[in-house]
């Protein structure tokens, strides 16, 4: 009997048929199996409620509570919103592999164990690469490898760190994981990847705006915030996430402030924060974790705003350099309005979502007398404003006349950016819709008059210090070397040293040898080498693709029986 | 039609020399009324000097200057031609 259906597995479905389905049928699909997933995850009860047993362990596919049903909602109805504001422009295949990704990360949210949690984990990882690739440029197919090489090695040490913990506890529940010996270490760092922390960083300023207009806007919303969503669920309080969401933070104001690309500033952003929920969660407390899961929610929101805002401008004209950009209010005034909407929504403007999330993980370093983390949140919600709110429509939509006169973007796009704005207008207004789904109950007043006042002053004045030194921060044609320049130029120049002169010795001994013991080395080398009959090992990977194979399977089996 | 008649003024009314001066007129005095508001709403503050008169303002204002020099600082070791990774 089918009681429940996995929410997730709706989107998944459905992204395999948009792979496959005449185009007659790709807008229905679209449109509907969003909806499905938002109406099934609101039903999702507490506890687990889908359960079977796979090698001995025990796999919870649903496990119901108020942070999953939170991460999963906003999931879904990010899906929906990024579906309205993509079904003009973009391909069925890209769609499709897209909510493949969005599918998955709604299962990681409603995993009640590690193992499928970890499927789950690496499905998303397979989908978003595939989004990337799917972007509009040469250059998507080199930043998408170099992104599915981070994602599958994070992968790869999350398992690692999963299997030693399962080892150890003898347990494969997903629940809070204590800190105290190398596998949770690991689980940790494999997490921490796909938050986009600092020095394994840079694939979110280099893959995501290689994307198309319409992939970015997916992009932005799950795998950061599914990490965000397990770091909540199993390290809340763990205080090396405090210095880790800090460095995080300023990372992103200062990597956006030099950067030229529109998208590549918002990206950056994104790890920014990213960093604020972070340091919620290394808090710990109840206060921060509730700011940690809003401002989550609230960022899902405004960040694809910003995106889809970007997007037009990049769908309408072709261009995402600052340095092209500029003087398009004049024709793109939707775009521009609901650009400073979300761009005030990320500064945590007063009557805007990110005001009513942010200030709870600033109270929560407070209750904490965390006194220099206040400070630095207190530095940083200014670098916000500096570094996103004002320069992303300054540099995009005034600066200096482009001469581009680009119209508004087609209705559907239009729609979708409206519908974002006024979620961000609504939920700063009335904080109750939000906070009443919180993990834990909140105790918190945001709109009292010196609050307003504190974050006015803050803010405005940020703003002033924007255009004093607005020669300082003209636009050039550069980029900024980040740490992937440790792989793509120095890793690239080891191997390249290595195979030549490893090659020229190799050459010079064969040269210098008889002939018959070269052949006799070949001989050996026919049977006993690498792929040579004798001596071949059947990879590991292998094993473990039909074991997954055969675990999908079964966990369909499961659904139909 | 709009984009006719923006071609042919030439320079829209937003940013006329005068519309730009009028901006930071309004600009300073906004600032002036939020630092003003501090006196009849008390900001309760969880340590001692962030209570204190406009120290929002100061504070938010000197650590964007610090945060986009430090930017500038960075700069100087990191900047690269955005073709840098192209050949």
């Amino acid at each position: 009997m089918i009681n429940y259906i996995p929410p997730g597995l709706i989107l998944i479905i459905a992204g395999f048929l948009l792979l496959i389905v005449p185009k007659q049928l790709f807008k229905p699909i679209a449109l509907v199996s969003p909806l499905i997933t938002i109406l099934l995850t609101i039903q999702v009860p507490d506890g687990v409620i889908l359960k079977s047993s796979f090698l001995d362990y025990s796999i919870e596919l649903i496990e119901g509570d108020k942070l999953a049903r939170l991460f999963a909602l906003i999931f879904s109805i990010m899906a929906i919103g990024g579906t309205i504001f993509a079904i003009n422009n973009i391909k069925s295949r890209e769609l499709g592999f897209a909510f493949i990704y969005a599918g998955s990360a709604i299962g990681v949210t409603f995993s009640g164990d590690l193992i499928s949690m970890f499927v789950f984990w690496e499905i998303m990882a397979i989908g978003s690469t595939m989004v990337i690739w799917n972007g509009l440029e040469k250059s998507s197919h080199k930043a998408g490898f170099r992104y599915a090489l981070i994602h599958f090695f994070g992968g790869v040490i999350l398992m690692i760190g999963i299997i030693g913990h399962i080892y150890q506890s003898g347990s494969s529940n997903f629940t809070t994981i204590e800190l105290n010996s190398w596998p949770q270490w690991l689980m940790l760092f494999g997490i921490l990847i796909n938050a986009g922390a600092w020095p394994i960083s840079s694939w979110i300023g280099d893959a995501y705006p290689e994307a198309s207009a319409s992939g970015m806007v997916f992009l932005s919303a799950f795998t950061t915030k599914t990490a965000v969503f397990v770091l909540l669920k199993s390290f809340p309080g763990t205080e090396v996430l405090i210095y880790i969401g800090i460095f995080m933070i300023f990372y992103g104001i200062i990597y956006a402030l030099l950067e030229n690309d529109m998208r590549r500033i918002l990206a950056y952003s994104i790890v920014n924060q990213v960093g604020f929920m972070v340091t919620g969660i290394g808090i710990g407390t109840e206060m921060a974790l509730n700011g940690a899961a809003a401002h989550a929610f609230a960022h899902i929101i405004y960040k694809a705003l910003l995106l889809m805002s970007a997007g037009s401008v990049l769908y309408m004209t072709g261009k995402r350099k600052c340095t092209d950009l500029g003087g398009l209010y004049r024709t793109m005034p939707i775009t521009t309005i609901c650009g400073i909407i979300g761009a005030l929504a990320i500064s945590s403007f007063p009557l805007t979502s990110g005001f009513i999330s942010k200030s709870m993980i600033s109270q929560g370093a407070a209750d904490q007398h965390l006194t220099y983390v206040w400070f630095l949140l207190t530095a940083a919600s200014a670098g916000v404003f500096l570094h996103a709110g004002i320069k992303f429509p300054w540099f995009v939509f005034f600066q200096k006349d482009s001469g581009l006169r680009p119209k508004d973007p087609p209705l559907n796009m239009k729609v979708s950016m409206i519908i974002f704005a006024a979620l961000c207008i609504i939920l700063g207004t009335f904080p109750s819709l939000l906070y009443s789904i919180l993990p834990f109950n909140v105790n918190y007043v945001p709109y009292t008059s010196g609050h307003v006042v504190a974050y006015l002053q803050l803010l405005l004045f940020a703003g002033l210090a924007f255009f004093i030194l607005l020669p300082q921060m003209k636009r050039t044609l550069t980029i900024s070397l980040d740490s992937d320049w440790f792989f793509r130029v120095i890793g690239k120049k080891l191997i390249n040293y290595f195979s030549i002169e490893l090659n020229i010795l190799s050459d010079g001994i064969k040269r210098g040898t008889p002939e018959q013991i070269n052949s006799f080395i070949e001989q050996i080398f026919k049977y006993h080498g690498p792929s040579g009959i004798l001596a071949k090992t059947l990879p590991t990977g292998r094993t473990i693709f039909w074991v997954i194979i055969i675990f999908a399977l079964f966990l369909f089996l499961t659904f139909v029986s | 039609m709009n984009n006719d008649e923006n071609k042919n003024q030439d320079i829209h009314w937003l940013v006329k020399p005068k519309t730009i001066k009028i901006l930071w007129l309004l600009m300073f005095v906004i600032l002036a009324i939020t630092l003003l508001l501090q006196a009849f709403a008390h900001i309760h503050g969880h340590f001692i000097i962030d209570e204190s008169f406009g120290f929002n303002a100061w504070y938010g204002f000197i650590t964007c200057v610090a945060m986009v020099f430090i930017s500038k600082l960075l700069a100087i070791i990191v900047k690269r031609k955005d073709s840098y990774y192209d050949d």
